[in-house]
């Protein structure tokens, strides 16, 4: 019963994509916290539309709801994608107000802005299970990328069989190791850049045509 | 589940929660979530022999995320193995997208347990007490 459930679902999902060819792809941005997701996307929707999608912060949880900016247009090597890009808050199983008073924050800003913060992973863990069509999934190329929520999150990712790209992002910085990164997860294309600077940016679009597309 | 908690029998130590697969098989997604979460916030150690699904885990992000509240529950601190990128999976497995979910998950509250060192074989936490 439960293979003939699963069978069925996985059929639907295909023939939903083929026959949604001509709508925008809805491509969610995933990653941990302070991995410069909002700076990625941001730095192609101003490439591509010339506006942005939200604020950037070195402080951790500045996006706190998911932001979708709507019919990109990207073409590279001859092959075109429209997407919606989505835009969602990092994702942890964590938060501690006090981690924001270390920002100069009063009390009742930082619970607040914790508060908005749990808000805003529960509702990028429901984004993935139910209204993206592929995903982004940056990474801090200075950090080890084996956590558990890096774990979890490509494992969730991997289940609902949708395509991701994997970007190794900050390779501007000294630190940066994009190899820890590949190896870490290999049965996915790791795509190197730093979206702060621009560099790689011609990679990541023919990819981004490619995969989605 | 014991009756008595490390508390009641006097002792200050860390409640220690092992779930065998067969105990977790035939709960709900929910009951699951419940059963892990009540015993976190309770401050124990919850202990599954078999782990959730990528599906459960996306759950109980999202579960954790809405029972924050300040200076009382920070969120939970979980580890499992790395998959093994040789780890077998069926062809049929494969084709339908299933993983397996048998992997060994330890789960604390954030603020009490700390990951020294994990790797395919191996997980080394530090637990403190309340």
């Amino acid at each position: 019963m439960g293979l003939l459930t699963d069978l069925r679902d996985s059929i639907s999902r295909v023939v939903d994509r083929l026959f949604s060819e001509s709508e925008p792809k809805r491509i969610g941005i995933y990653g941990p916290p302070n991995a410069g997701k909002t700076t990625l996307a941001n730095r192609i929707a101003r490439d591509w539309t010339g506006d942005a999608i939200g604020p950037e912060s070195h402080i951790p949880h500045e996006t706190r709801r998911a932001r979708r900016k709507e019919n990109v247009e990207i073409e590279r090597n001859g092959k075109k994608v429209t997407i919606d890009i989505v835009d969602t808050p990092g994702v942890t199983t964590k938060v501690d107000y006090k981690e924001f008073l270390e920002h100069d924050m009063e009390k009742d800003d930082a619970v607040r802005r914790s508060r908005e913060a749990t808000e805003g992973v529960a509702e990028a863990m429901h984004w993935l299970r139910e209204d993206v069509d592929g995903v982004i999934y940056v990474l801090d190329s200075t950090k080890d990328p084996i956590s558990q929520v890096n774990t979890m999150l490509i494992g969730i990712i991997e289940s609902q069989d949708l395509p991701v790209l994997i970007f190794a992002n900050k390779i501007d910085l000294e630190e940066a190791n994009v190899e820890r990164i590949a190896n870490a997860y290999p049965q996915h294309e790791t795509v190197e850049l730093s979206a702060l600077e621009g560099e790689n940016m011609d990679e990541v679009y023919a990819k981004i045509a490619e995969y989605f597309a | 589940m014991p009756e008595a908690t490390a508390s009641d029998n006097g002792t200050d130590g860390v409640q220690i929660d092992l779930f065998s697969g067969n105990r977790m098989a035939n709960l709900t997604s929910m009951e699951k979530i419940r059963l892990i979460l009540d015993g976190v916030r309770d401050g124990n150690i919850v202990i599954l022999e078999e782990g959730l699904s990528p599906d459960e885990e996306s759950k109980l992000i999202e579960v954790t995320m809405a029972e924050i509240s300040p200076d009382e529950f920070n969120g939970i601190e979980i580890e499992t193995y790395p998959r093994s990128q040789t780890a077998d999976q069926s062809f049929l497995d494969r084709l339908m997208g299933r993983q397996s979910t048998q992997k060994l998950t330890v789960i604390g509250p954030a603020n009490q347990i700390q990951t020294l060192h994990k790797d395919e074989n191996l997980i080394s936490a530090l637990v403190s007490r309340k």
